[in-house]
């Protein structure tokens, strides 16, 4: 094949390229519109929502809304904390929450360590079991855990919003689990010829591998505990120990909900951590949800 | 001291540890998933306040439950939320999901947007949905209006309020997209090559060979989605307190009244067991359904939740 039917096909190749991308142009911009338009449609709803924190209360209510505050009105969010404790329910959001994920991750990834890499009679069986519990309805065994907890005398206590995730949760289970089965066996091998137990297995070689495992597992754990609201909203009764969900609904009761810029200043401040810590761990998250089918 | 254990062969030894390593599910099964359920069974035949001691009333509860038409509305309500938001999230996510499966620049950081509310659930968010639904300041009857629509009152109507939940719901359908993204990417893609030679278009591609292929995925997430459905409790609570005229009651906010704010925790048991057997009957399904599922995915073996 001669160089200049090379070229010439070349040349013919870029112009048919660009006819294509020609053709397609329209369909390009229509795929930029709706992706984009509809992204937006998302995020609406949070600068709609930082929008009114800054507001004049008279402001807010304005037909058509106004989007740039006039005067932007930064007091609201020190109103924010003095008005409710607002910072104490953060904090104590962290512990309860930080002790409840420390411990689920703790636990689920010895059970999982378990299910993957140990043989012992019954196991299939026992993690189908487990599967089982996936679907298992929270609020079904709401009363029993709260008799339980009342017998104990842990009501109005922290207790109950942590103790049970020490026993490990279902998903986290799952997904460690799957990190787990992809270990291979040799490192194993090699360390118990060098005297390792199990426990060295798991603390030494099994648990510093599954790091990025962990972290999917501790970021999904983290939302749903900061999210968390029938608990608290059961078990807590003084407002010293409310979590922010708890504080969010007592303001919204305490309030007139006339209040609009102050609740949503307070939302924000409730949301804003959540949105941080998802801009930082996001492919966590993504990883997560992509792997187990679920959230 | 531990001198049993080292007489012990390696696979007793490592059948011991294996239980041990379990042992933290195991007591958390025993004590807070089934020996729980089977309180909550009992519950259900107990006449229970903190008052007074329990006593056995037999098959009260559930009789009562048949005259009971506040239970029937929570029943109703609760389907209509959780078997109505489905094809919502179905046509929207799987929408956005075949809008983002590509590679190219930003569409990384359009998914992000898509997926950050359904990460935000919560009680503020609920808050925001308040305003948002404002019949005469709020952003969504504002936004009608430029088309000179009229919105409806919303969470504060009979008629509007359970549709209002939907809305609020499907602000999160970002978790069921990525749920579709994953198995769009899981189609070989060769089956469209092979289209494209016999000169299908876009559409016959997505009819015959998007579609066939992910609908197991779209099973799952149907079936998920219902049973998590049939949870709504939050948005319930705080957006409506059930009303107007118990048009948003479902049927955990029912169980949350009846134990929680008139202390009938035998009557509150009956109610959730409803709810048990109404779930129990989808997981069923999602286990009947699990072979199917399970062997697409791009051919990988991936055992998922229901296998």
């Amino acid at each position: 094949m001669s160089a200049a039917v090379v070229v010439g096909s070349q040349a013919e190749e870029r112009a048919r390229a660009r006819a294509k991308l020609l053709r397609r142009a329209p369909l390009e911009v229509l795929w930029a519109v709706a992706a984009f338009g509809g992204a937006v449609l998302f995020v609406v709803p949070f600068a709609w929502m930082l929008s009114t924190s800054l507001k004049e209360e008279a402001q807010a209510f304005v037909f058509p809304p106004i989007w740039i505050p006039d005067p932007v009105k930064w007091s609201t969010y020190l109103d924010v904390f003095t008005i409710q404790p607002t910072g104490l329910f953060l904090r104590n959001t962290v512990i309860v929450a930080g002790l409840a994920v420390l411990g689920d991750v703790l636990s689920s990834s010895l059970v999982a360590f378990g299910f993957a890499r140990l043989r012992f009679r019954g196991r299939d069986k026992l993690f189908i079991l487990l599967l089982a519990t996936l679907m298992l309805p929270q609020h079904v065994t709401l009363i029993p855990h709260y008799i339980l907890f009342r017998l104990l005398g842990w009501v109005n206590t922290w207790l109950p919003l942590i103790v049970p995730y020490w026993f490990s949760t279902p998903l986290a289970v799952f997904l460690l689990r799957q990190f787990f089965l992809t270990i291979s066996y040799e490192v194993d091998d090699a360390a118990r010829i060098d005297g390792a137990g199990f426990l060295d297995l798991f603390w030494r070689i099994a648990l510093p591998l599954a790091k990025p495992a962990i972290g999917v597992v501790a970021m999904m754990a983290i939302v749903t505990r900061w999210n968390e609201f029938t608990e608290p909203l059961i078990y807590l009764s003084t407002k010293d120990q409310f979590t922010i969900s708890v504080g969010l609904r007592a303001f919204q009761t305490e309030q007139n909900f006339l209040h609009v810029p102050v609740l949503m200043a307070s939302s924000t401040v409730a949301v804003l951590p959540l949105i941080v810590l998802f801009f930082a761990g996001q492919r966590f998250f993504v990883q997560g949800i992509s792997l187990s089918g679920m959230r | 001291m531990l001198g049993w254990y080292s007489r012990l062969s390696f696979s007793r030894k490592e059948e011991l540890a294996g239980y041990l390593f379990i042992l933290p599910w195991l007591i958390g099964f025993v004590v807070f998933q089934a020996g729980a359920m089977v309180t909550a069974l009992a519950m259900s035949f107990l006449k229970a306040d903190f008052l007074s001691p329990p006593t056995f009333v037999g098959t009260r509860n559930f009789e009562r439950l048949i005259d009971d038409d506040t239970f029937f509305k929570a029943l109703g309500n609760t389907a209509v939320y959780a078997l109505g938001r489905m094809p919502f999230v179905i046509v929207i996510g799987l929408s956005i999901a075949l809008l983002l499966n590509r590679d190219r620049w930003g569409v990384r950081g359009m998914r992000t947007l898509y997926f950050l509310p359904s990460v935000t659930s919560g009680v503020a968010v609920a808050l925001l949905w308040i305003w948002m639904f404002n019949p005469d300041y709020g952003l969504i009857n504002s936004f009608l209006a430029l088309f000179g629509i009229r919105g409806p009152g919303w969470i504060w109507t009979e008629e509007w309020a359970l549709p209002g939940l939907i809305v609020v719901s499907l602000w999160g359908v970002g978790s069921s997209m990525l749920i579709y993204l994953a198995g769009l990417r899981g189609v070989p893609v060769e089956l469209y090559e092979a289209a494209s030679l016999d000169g299908a278009g876009p559409a016959r591609k997505f009819f015959r060979i998007t579609l066939p292929m992910i609908s197991p995925t779209l099973f799952y997430t149907l079936i998920t989605g219902i049973i998590f459905s049939y949870q709504v409790f939050l948005n319930a609570y705080i957006l409506t307190n059930g009303g107007p005229n118990n048009a948003t009651l479902t049927m955990v906010l029912y169980v949350y009244r009846k134990a929680f704010q008139e202390f009938q925790m035998g009557y509150a048991s009956a109610v959730a067991w409803v709810l048990f057997m109404i779930i129990l009957l989808f997981t069923l399904l999602v286990f009947r359904s699990s072979s199917a599922w399970v062997y697409y995915e791009g051919g990988l073996r991936r055992t998922g939740p229901g296998t």
